[in-house]
């Protein structure tokens, strides 16, 4: 067993980024998504600003391909991942798509396991079931996000019971332990108490080192802090995109400029 | 301008009251039950007429226990067949299928679970019995008029099924999202969301919808009673007539007055099945608080 590596049990995907062309979304009769081009850099922070209803989450959610739960949506165009078109994929092969993109949700939502399991339920459903190997997985990652100590003495206890902040780095961990190569992030530290919320913000930037991370960020704050790239929406399409510093000193657009003023929200 | 307060009051107090009548309701039947059985639990031991499968009225003998089991065969494989059917019904509704389909189906699941039980009855008769007695009989080498077990628990499990259903979806449709959503998102397929965690997440509801559900079968009379055969024996196999308790007290009460202890016994029966359903149901609710509180 002491070969085993437990960041490196699954195939990695090769990309440079998230390229989007050309996407459109509707859902039912509204138009959600209009012609969006956009462009993700790999390993840095991308965070979508907008006012809300402005289809960030949307965007955000076709990324993993989980707007596909929303009955009635219609996509068209191209999400590019190294030699993977998010938008053509199907059936097995969006399935282990998903995989190499975490999804770390707005309200923390532990499955209903225990901790310990938590953390494996990734690692069992794509077949790894070795007892050792998986306790080598679950310590990895609680130790990556800094949960192990707290936690350790109680594995098996149920998740629920823990704090909100705890069960938003559990999420945080479940996703890692299936070794993504993105992370899409909506609005994950709106529910936490402040305190909570900097740990996980603090995690964020730490991962992106080894993760390409998109962010939804329901606070312009949050935004100037953490992101690298910007990318402002409204009602529906891309406003400005670019390098933080840009956007959020220098901002080509009036709408843009009028935003971050805080002339509307 | 007291007066709002007031009404507040009564209300309240109404509806105190109505609660609490119901209750003593419940006592007052268990209670009623057992007094009406004291003639026939004074001359035979309550041993005798639970272990005796011997029920001959006119000379005295009185046991129950062919009544007992074919109450309880005739739910249990209704659950059996109802059980996996109407989860797998639940799952394919509120996980697999689309909202246009859902939109069709609730009403007609709505239609079947208020038919009238008597309606289950003559069907039963009339397709359930021919099959049973001209297609299963002869397929496994058995004479059987068809009035038999198995007749009685698949009418049965098509009256329980509307229900569980309908409990089902209420159930796995109030998981939220958000966990099937984290589950797909690691790449799980939606079996595996739906069996790890949709299931796991609804597991103490569908445990109470099935009590619901069994508590309702067992006391289900006429259209068993209809297609059951009614043979007072210890039923062998599923093709075997049976006899369960609520068929005994439908098919006797109101021409037993003649005998001395037959009121009595009928009283007994009563109380045997009211009894059943009360320890069923609260055990069912000890196991419910058990798992909920791991």
């Amino acid at each position: 067993m002491a070969e085993f590596n437990p960041t490196q049990k699954f195939e990695k995907i090769e990309h440079n980024g998230i390229e989007v062309r050309g996407l459109n979304i509707h859902i039912g009769d509204a138009h959600i998504l209009k012609d969006v081009n956009v462009t993700i850099p790999k390993n840095k922070i991308t965070c979508i600003i907008g006012p809300s209803g402005c289809g960030k989450s949307t965007l955000l959610r076709t990324f993993n391909r989980i707007i596909d739960t929303t009955e009635g949506v219609k996509i068209s165009g191209d999400v590019l991942l190294g030699d993977h078109n998010i938008v053509k994929s199907h059936g097995s092969d969006l399935i282990e798509l998903r995989r190499h993109i975490g999804l770390v949700p707005q309200r923390p939502c532990p499955l209903p396991m225990s901790i310990y399991d938590n953390i494996a339920y990734g690692c069992r459903i794509h077949g790894i079931r070795n007892k050792e190997k998986l306790n080598a997985v679950v310590e990895h990652y609680l130790r990556s996000i800094g949960l192990w100590d707290e936690v350790k003495d109680r594995l098996s206890a149920p998740a629920g019971r823990l704090s909100g902040g705890q069960q938003q780095r559990l999420c945080l961990a479940r996703s890692l332990a299936v070794e993504p190569s993105v992370l899409l992030a909506d609005e994950s530290t709106s529910a936490l108490d402040p305190i909570s919320s900097k740990k996980v913000e603090q995690l964020f930037v730490d991962l992106k080192r080894d993760y390409t991370i998109v962010m939804v960020t329901h606070t312009l704050q949050q935004a100037q802090r953490v992101a690298d790239h910007v990318i402002f929406m409204y009602l529906g399409e891309v406003v400005e995109q670019g390098p933080a510093r840009d956007v959020f000193n220098n901002p080509q657009n009036e709408l843009t400029k009028r935003y971050l003023d805080g002339a509307f929200s | 301008m007291k007066y709002r307060i007031i009404k507040d009051k009564v209300a309240g107090g109404v509806m105190t009251l109505f609660t609490l009548l119901s209750l003593i309701l419940l006592v007052a039947m268990a209670v009623g039950l057992w007094l009406k059985s004291a003639d026939i639990l004074e001359e035979h031991s309550m041993w005798n007429l639970l272990t005796a499968s011997e029920w001959k009225p006119m000379r005295n003998q009185f046991g129950f226990l062919a009544f007992i089991s074919g109450t309880f065969y005739v739910t249990g494989v209704a659950t059996v067949i109802a059980l996996p059917t109407s989860l797998l019904m639940a799952i394919f509704l509120t996980e697999y299928s689309r909202s246009t389909v859902r939109r069709y189906i609730y009403p007609l699941l709505d239609i079947l679970a208020s038919l009238p039980s008597v309606i289950f009855g003559v069907w039963g008769t009339l397709v359930i019995v021919p099959i049973v007695s001209d297609i299963i009989g002869p397929a496994v080498g058995t004479a059987t008029s068809g009035y038999t077990l198995l007749s009685g628990a698949v009418v049965l499990s098509v009256m329980i099924l509307p229900l569980l259903v309908s409990l089902f979806i209420e159930i796995l449709g109030n998981v939220e999202i958000d966990l099937r959503e984290a589950s797909l998102a690691l790449g799980a397929t939606r079996w595996q969301t739906t069996k790890h965690v949709v299931l796991k997440k609804g597991l103490p509801g569908i445990i109470a919808s099935t009590v619901l559900a069994i508590s309702r079968a067992l006391g289900e009379t006429i259209a068993v009673l209809m297609v059951c055969g009614n043979l007072i024996i210890i039923p062998d196999s599923l093709l075997d007539a049976c006899y369960p308790i609520p068929a005994l007290i439908a098919n006797n009460y109101g021409e037993m007055l003649s005998l001395p202890l037959y009121e009595s016994a009928l009283m007994f029966a009563a109380f045997i099945l009211f009894f059943i359903v009360l320890v069923f149901n609260l055990g069912a609710r000890l196991y419910l608080k058990t798992i909920k509180t791991e």
